[in-house]
C-alpha cells in the first residue's frame, strides 16, 4: 500500500458518525452559503478573474463535501440510497444539499433499481449510493441489470479507509472487483483531489456511447480528508471515444439494400429509446413501408398502433414478427443486439436474410448474427442519414414492390393474432387484467413490470404507443425489479401515472420499497397478477418437466393458505389495498386504483394459475418451431416465398 | 485454433491487468503468455498477450478489449511483420560426463550458462517460441529439471510506432 501516512483517526474509524461532523460544519460557514454551490462557484470564478491567478486552486473542503458538490455540478437531482459506516461522511453534506434530493430506500437493491427506473423514464443518469461491504454488494444485481439493458446509472459506494483496504476490515468488500464483469467502468478513488474529476468522468461514461453502469468506490479516508474542490466539465479520456457518426458509405449501401429488398423487416431496439430516435424510426418506417418489429427493450420506440408494426420478435413474440424475420430477405436492425431470446437457435435464424446491423457498440455487431452491412453509430444519427439516403434511392427509381410480402404478413397476422383463452372455471385470465390496465390507464401511463409471465403479457397486451413508458428488466431478467423501478420512474415523472404490474413472486422480493414510497410521497400503483405460483417457471415445468411442479407454489392465491395477505400488507405500508377475484370487477377495480393519486395502491388480482404465455419458441430451438399454443404450431410452407 | 499475438496499450493505472485478464477469462480463453511493462510514455503500459484461439472469437475479444476505458489500442502483430521474443531459464542435469554435451547445445543455440554446480547448469536464452522449443528438445536427453519462461514480447518491424498512433487517433470504442 502506497499510503505511508496512515493517519489512523481519519482512516479506519469504526461506524462512529461523529468525527467528520466538526469539519463539515465548520468549513461551509466560511462560504456562508454552503447550500448554494452555484453562487460559491460564481464568487470563486470572479475572484480568480480579478486577481488573475494563473491556476485556480479551488475551494478547501472535505472529500465528502467535494463529492456532494461534484454530484450537484454534474446535474444529479435525485439519489437513491442507504447510509452506513464508510459512506457516512458523505451523508453529512448531503443533508444540506438543496440541489440533490436523497431518497432513503429500504434495501440497496431497491435503490439501484429505482435509479434505473428513474433513468429509464427520464433519459437522465440515475444515481445510487451505498456503504461498503454488504451495502455495496446489495447493489450488484441492480448494477448488472442496468448495465445489461444499457441504462445509464452511477453507483457511489463507501469503502473502508485506504490504509486498511485488503485487511478484511469490518464491512470491507472489493466492490470494484465484484462489479468489473457487470459494469461499464469503475473507479477506486483514494485521493480526495480526484473526486470531482472522477464524478465528471463517471457520469460521462455512464450516459454516452452505449449507456451503462459506472461504479465509484471512495474510501472513508478520502471522504474525511481535507481537499480542494475544482470543477471542470471537460472530460479527457483517451481510451474512451464512442463513435456516434456512422460511415456514410455503409449507410448508403444499407439504403440501396432496403430500397430493393422484396421481403424487408426493420428491427427497432432499445437503442432507439436510449438515443431518442423514435421520430426518425417512424420516418424510416413511413418512407420504406417495411414492416417493423420492436424488441422487448425497444417497445414504445415505434407505436404499436402503426399499421406496419408486427409486435415483438423472439421467444414470446408474435407469429407475424417471428415468421417475417425467418422469411425475410433483408433485416435492418437498429439499436439492438440479437439476444438469444430474439434469435432462437442461431444457426437457423433468418436463413435467407441479408443483415444490416447498426449499433453504437461495435462489439455487438457480428457477435451473434453474421452481418453483411455493419454500421457503427448512434441510432439517431444513423436514421438521420438513412432516411434521406433511402429517399434518394426511391427518387432514382429503385423501389421494390412489397405487395406480395404484405399479403404474406397479413395472412400471418390474421391467422395467428395475439390472444388468450378465458378460463372455463370462472377464474380471471391474467392477460385480461393486464389488457384492461393498459386500456383504462391510457398511453401516457408508465408501465413497469417485474420478470416472468406478467412481464411478457404486459409487453404483448398493453398498447405501447409512446417512448419511455415501458420499463422492465430485459437482459438480466431480475425478479423484483418492478416496485423499486416504478418508484424511480415516479420520482422522475411525478405527473405521470405509474403502474407496476408485478407477479406474486416478484412482489415479495422488493415490496418493502412501498414504505419508501409512502414516506416520500411517491404514489405508485401496483397490480399483483397473483396466480399463486412462480408462473413462468411453472409454465416450463408443465411443458418440459412432465408437470412436476418442484418448488414453484407460493401459496398466495385464491383458495391457498394465502400468505401473505397482500391487502393487509399494503395497508401495513400505508397504501390502499384492493382485491379483485371476479371478472366483472376488474374494470371497476382498475378505475378505482387510477382515481387514487395521494397514496400508493396495491391491487391483489387473483388470476388463473394455468394461463400460459403464447406464442412460444422453446429455448434452444429454431424460430421456425414457434408454438402458437400448446401443441399447435403454425404451418409454414418451408419452400414458400 | 491458431496462435495470435496481441499488443495492448493501456493506461498505466491499477486494475488494468485484472480487467484485461478478466475479459479473456469470461470467454474461457486460455492466455498462453502475458507480458506487461512500461513504455517510452510513462503513462502508458504495454501488454503482449499470446492466445490460441479461432479468428471469430478473437475478433470479439478484441472488440471487447477496445471497450475498456483504460485500453488505448489493440493491435494484432503478425509473425512475418514483427519481432517476437521470449526469455527462458532452464535447469539441466550436467555432471562430468554430460557437461560437454550440454555446453555444445548451449553454444549451438547461442544460449548462455548463468549458473553451474557439479551436477547441473542453468541456461538462459532469448528467442522465438520455435527456438525455445528446439532448445528444449536438444536438452531433453540430458534431463531437464526446471523450466521458467517469461511472456512473449513483440514489436512491429519498420519505423512506425503504435504508441504514437495510439496517442494521436481515437480508437473505435463504444464503451
Amino acid at each position: 500500500m502506497a499510503h505511508a501516512n496512515p493517519s489512523p483517526a481519519a482512516l479506519a474509524q469504526p461506524a462512529s458518525p461523529q468525527p467528520p461532523a466538526p469539519t463539515t460544519s465548520s468549513v461551509p460557514t466560511t462560504n456562508t452559503a454552503p447550500v448554494s454551490p452555484a453562487s460559491v462557484a460564481a464568487v470563486t470564478t470572479s475572484s480568480v478573474a480579478a486577481v488573475d491567478v494563473p491556476a485556480p486552486s479551488g475551494e478547501v473542503m472535505t472529500g465528502a463535501q467535494s463529492l456532494i458538490r461534484s454530484l450537484e455540478e454534474v446535474g444529479a437531482e435525485v439519489a437513491f440510497g442507504i447510509p452506513g459506516g464508510t459512506i457516512l461522511p458523505a451523508y453529512d453534506p448531503l443533508f444540506d444539499s438543496q440541489k440533490l434530493r436523497h431518497i432513503l430506500t429500504r434495501h440497496e437493491q431497491g435503490a439501484g433499481h429505482a435509479a434505473s427506473g428513474y433513468a429509464h423514464a427520464t433519459g437522465k443518469t440515475g444515481l445510487m449510493i451505498a456503504t461498503s461491504g454488504p451495502g455495496a454488494a446489495n447493489l450488484v444485481t441492480a448494477i448488472a441489470d442496468a448495465n445489461m439493458d444499457s441504462i445509464p446509472v452511477v453507483a457511489v459506494t463507501g469503502q473502508v479507509g485506504a490504509a486498511v483496504i485488503g485487511t478484511d476490515a469490518f464491512q470491507e468488500a472489493d466492490i470494484v472487483g465484484m462489479t468489473m464483469p457487470v459494469s461499464k467502468h469503475s473507479y477506486l478513488v483514494k485521493d480526495p483531489a480526484e473526486i470531482p474529476r472522477t464524478i465528471a468522468e463517471a457520469f460521462h461514461i455512464a450516459s454516452t456511447g452505449r449507456p451503462g453502469a459506472v461504479v465509484v468506490d471512495i474510501p472513508k479516508s478520502a471522504l474525511a480528508a481535507q481537499t480542494t474542490f475544482t470543477w471542470s466539465d471537460d472530460v479527457d479520456l483517451p481510451g474512451y471515444r464512442p463513435i456516434t457518426t456512422p460511415h456514410s458509405k455503409q449507410v448508403r449501401e444499407a439504403a440501396a439494400l432496403l430500397a430493393k429488398a422484396k421481403r424487408p423487416i426493420i428491427v427497432s431496439g432499445g437503442g432507439i429509446l436510449r438515443s431518442g430516435a423514435w421520430d426518425e424510426m417512424r420516418a424510416l418506417a413511413d418512407l420504406s413501408q417495411a414492416p417493423v418489429t420492436t424488441t422487448l427493450m425497444g417497445r414504445g420506440g415505434f407505436p404499436d398502433s402503426h399499421p406496419q408494426h408486427l409486435g415483438m420478435p423472439g421467444m414470446h413474440g408474435t407469429v407475424a414478427a417471428v415468421a417475417a424475420l425467418q422469411k425475410a430477405d433483408l433485416i435492418v436492425a437498429i439499436g439492438t443486439r440479437f439476444d438469444d431470446r430474439v434469435t432462437g437457435l442461431l444457426s437457423s435464424f433468418a436463413p435467407r436474410a441479408t443483415v444490416v446491423h447498426a449499433d453504437i457498440d461495435p462489439a455487438e455487431i457480428g457477435k451473434n448474427v453474421r452481418v453483411d452491412i455493419p454500421i457503427v453509430g448512434d441510432a439517431r444519427e444513423v436514421l438521420q442519414e438513412l432516411v434521406p439516403a433511402l429517399k434518394a434511392e426511391f427518387a432514382a427509381g429503385n423501389q421494390a414492390d412489397l405487395t406480395a410480402w404484405w399479403r404474406q404478413i397479413d395472412s400471418w397476422r390474421k391467422t395467428y393474432p395475439l390472444g388468450y383463452s378465458t378460463p372455463t372455471n370462472g377464474q380471471v385470465a391474467p392477460q385480461h387484467v393486464i389488457e384492461r390496465i393498459g386500456a383504462l390507464s391510457g398511453p401516457d401511463a408508465i408501465m413497469v413490470t417485474g420478470v416472468g409471465q406478467h412481464q411478457m403479457w404486459s409487453s404483448q397486451f398493453i398498447p405501447h404507443e409512446k417512448p419511455r413508458t415501458w420499463i422492465n428488466s430485459g437482459g438480466l431478467g431480475t425478479m423484483g425489479y418492478g416496485v423499486p423501478a416504478a418508484m424511480g420512474a415516479k420520482v422522475g415523472c411525478p405527473d405521470s401515472t405509474v403502474w407496476c404490474i408485478d407477479g406474486d413472486g416478484c412482489f415479495q422480493m422488493t415490496n418493502q420499497e412501498l414504505a419508501t414510497c409512502a414516506i416520500n410521497d411517491i404514489p405508485i400503483k401496483v397490480a399483483i397478477i397473483n396466480n399463486s405460483v412462480l408462473g413462468m417457471v411453472r409454465q416450463w415445468q408443465t411443458l418440459f418437466f412432465n408437470e412436476r411442479y418442484s418448488n414453484t407454489d407460493l401459496h398466495t392465491g385464491e383458495g391457498s393458505v394465502e400468505i401473505p395477505d397482500f391487502v393487509k400488507l399494503a395497508e401495513a405500508y400505508g397504501a390502499v389495498g384492493l382485491r379483485c377475484n371476479r371478472l366483472e370487477d376488474v374494470d371497476a377495480t382498475i378505475t378505482k386504483a387510477n382515481e387514487i393519486n395521494d397514496r400508493c395502491v396495491v391491487v391483489d388480482f387473483r388470476v388463473a394459475t394455468d394461463a400460459f404465455v403464447w406464442p412460444m419458441v422453446p429455448a434452444g430451438v429454431s424460430n421456425d418451431e414457434i408454438l402458437y399454443a400448446r401443441g399447435m404450431s403454425p404451418v409454414f410452407d418451408r419452400t414458400e416465398v | 485454433m491458431t496462435r495470435h499475438t496481441l499488443s495492448v496499450l493501456v493506461e498505466n493505472e491499477p486494475g488494468v491487468l485484472t480487467r484485461v485478464a478478466g475479459l479473456f477469462a469470461r470467454r474461457a480463453f486460455n492466455i498462453t503468455t502475458l507480458a506487461v511493462g512500461p513504455t517510452e510514455h510513462p503513462e502508458i503500459s504495454r501488454m503482449t498477450i499470446v492466445v490460441d484461439v479461432d479468428k471469430h472469437p478473437l475478433e470479439q475479444v478484441t472488440k471487447q478489449l477496445n471497450k475498456l476505458v483504460q485500453v488505448l489500442k489493440v493491435v494484432e502483430l503478425e509473425p512475418d511483420s514483427s519481432v517476437q521474443r521470449q526469455l527462458m531459464l532452464v535447469k539441466v542435469r550436467a555432471d562430468e560426463l554430460t557437461r560437454a554435451g550440454v555446453l555444445e547445445v548451449v553454444t549451438l543455440f547461442r544460449a548462455h550458462v548463468v549458473d553451474v554446480v557439479p551436477d547441473a547448469v542453468v541456461i538462459e536464452t532469448i528467442g522465438t517460441h520455435a527456438k525455445l522449443t528446439a532448445l528444449l528438445a536438444a536438452l531433453e536427453p540430458y534431463g531437464i529439471k526446471e523450466i521458467v519462461k517469461g511472456g512473449t514480447i513483440a514489436i512491429g518491424r519498420g519505423a512506425k510506432s503504435i504508441t504514437d498512433r495510439a496517442l494521436d487517433r481515437p480508437k473505435p470504442t463504444a464503451g
